[in-house]
């Protein structure tokens, strides 16, 4: 690791204003993901400020859902009996992230700001457009099996690792942000965006700004979610495929559906083409499968990672059969 | 130093004056932050004092913001029974308990681990009663070679503390974050359902 500077912060203001002018400054919380990245030479601070005594670590009912303090550990949230009872995709996502020790570690902002686990990014004597633009994509045509299928470019071709943000896409959670120019939310699918041109750019948040809370709303199809997540071994690894599914089914009949992926796009992704396979159709069996391919719809495999496309069928049926029972 | 004198608090309040001179290069404003009038204090690169409680002992050293708490114990302290494995929270080897909950030593840096309670393998013991679980582990041969086997058992006290159940399945996936090369699993799961939940 490189020799860096080091400050605690107490209050949100302090924290910004420092990392806000300076380009070497970043967070720090959990550290699980940073201290991974400085030990790789991918990430290389000037200083460091820590976040972990400002006070952003509730997990509260409110009167239209639960508020999360993105200083929650992500065990925390996953034990969470308000998270787990309303929004049970979010719990599973966490249960099925990381290890014990990383998720006693870990926060929820943090793992929405985890960077990608392609090995080329990870790196530093490969090409890599995210890391150093400009540079090539060493997985295009390279050892592809953990990346996209779908929301990747001639530039890029990561997958996001986080299985949280998937879940959160299902349930429609708000992302709230405090900035060097105030305070703003957004709903989670506008934080991110795709590489297109510029792989080094993954979110819309500028220098400085900091997550300070997640908020999910209460909703029927959000009590009826579940995350299914499908890896090379049955615990403590990144997904291949993941989905989250939520429904809202009324006299058998669909009547809101949110389905996203995990593991096959730069992005979390929500598969919109799934949900409007759904939406006003009977919770059957073969409603499921027909939305398992419309979820696959202008997904295209790089050879080593062709078998997602597969996996992703398969998996989207599965899950929405576990959310909304085998009907 | 003379640092051992001070408690936690004394030591946290001196820290935040600006004024605070050590000998060590003293405190430095990162230009930016000058510049943004913040009132930050920026320590390091160069080493820092900071005080670790391990095993209930206080220990005050110097070390630079980058050294990892595993680091610190192993190659400081010399309580060499936290192991370095991978070095990048894949493999449990480096497992402490911080206030009590498991984590990976190797990614925590021991400057954000004052002010808590570190607990290694070393202080699980009293005197020469061990802890129930490493009393396990020897009963059901928890182990081969036994690099990993401190980390198996900080983390299986983890899971103790955690009440978790403790049926085959959960005991697999609780235990996930802790990798044994040797393969000795079906042990390992026998020793910690024999201390976490009273099988024998």
């Amino acid at each position: 690791m490189n020799p860096f500077r080091y400050a605690q912060v107490r209050d949100s203001a302090t924290a910004i204003a420092t990392v806000h002018p300076d380009s070497s400054a970043y967070y720090i919380a959990g550290g699980t993901n940073i201290l991974d990245l400085m030990k790789d030479d991918v990430l290389t601070p000037g200083l460091l400020v820590d976040i972990t005594q400002l006070p952003m670590r509730g997990i509260d009912s409110t009167a239209t859902g639960v508020r999360i303090g993105s200083l929650a550990t992500m065990a925390d949230v996953a034990d969470a009996a308000n998270v787990k009872s309303g929004f049970p995709a979010v719990s599973q996502s966490l249960l099925n992230s990381a290890s014990p020790q990383l998720r006693n570690m870990a926060t929820i902002g943090g793992n929405l700001m985890q960077r990608t686990r392609c090995a080329y990014f990870r790196d530093t004597s490969q090409a890599c457009n995210k890391r150093t633009p400009g540079n090539g994509c060493s997985a295009i045509a390279g050892q592809n099996r953990g990346h996209a299928v779908i929301g990747g470019s001639d530039h890029c071709i990561c997958t996001h690792p986080s299985d949280l943000a998937v879940a959160l896409l299902t349930v429609d959670a708000i992302v709230h942000v405090r900035g060097a120019r105030g305070v703003r939310s957004m709903p989670i699918a506008s934080l991110y965006v795709l590489p297109g041109n510029t792989p080094s750019r993954e979110t819309v948040l500028e220098r400085g700004d900091l997550i300070e809370a997640v908020e999910l709303p209460s909703s029927a199809h959000a009590r009826r979610s579940a995350y299914l997540k499908v890896r090379d071994r049955a615990s403590y690894e990144f997904a291949l495929v993941s989905v989250s599914a939520a429904l809202e089914i009324n006299g058998g009949m669909i009547r809101t559906a949110r389905v996203a992926l995990g593991g096959v796009a730069p992005n979390p992704w929500r598969s919109h083409e799934a949900e409007s396979a759904l939406v006003g159709k009977p919770a059957t069996h073969s409603t499921f499968v027909a939305a398992g391919a419309a979820a696959t719809r202008g997904m295209r495999g790089y050879g080593h990672n062709d078998f997602k496309v597969v996996l992703t069928e398969r998996s989207v049926v599965r899950a929405l059969q576990t959310a909304g029972g085998a009907a | 130093m003379g640092f051992s004198k001070l408690s936690r608090r004394r030591f946290l309040v001196r820290t935040a004056i600006p004024a605070f001179v050590i000998g060590l290069g003293g405190p430095r404003l990162f230009p930016a932050a000058q510049a943004a009038t913040v009132r930050i204090q920026a320590r390091g690169p160069q080493p820092v004092p900071m005080t670790l409680n391990v095993n209930g002992t206080a220990h005050t050293l110097a070390l630079e913001p980058r050294v990892t708490l595993l680091d610190a114990l192993r190659e400081r302290l010399d309580l060499i029974g936290t192991k370095k494995g991978c070095d990048q929270g894949t493999c449990g080897a480096c497992t402490v308990l911080l206030d009590g909950k498991r984590v990976n030593s190797c990614f925590t840096l021991a400057i954000m681990a004052q002010g808590k309670k570190i607990t290694t393998i070393e202080g699980l013991a009293s005197g020469d009663q061990l802890h129930p679980m490493q009393a396990a582990f020897l009963e059901h041969d928890g182990f081969q070679c036994g690099y990993c086997t401190p980390g198996q058992i900080v983390s299986a006290v983890g899971l103790m503390a955690e009440k978790r159940p403790t049926d085959d399945v959960n005991v697999r996936e609780w235990m996930s974050g802790n990798i044994c090369r040797c393969g000795a699993y079906s042990n390992i799961i026998a020793a910690v359902q024999a201390a976490a939940g009273g099988r024998a």
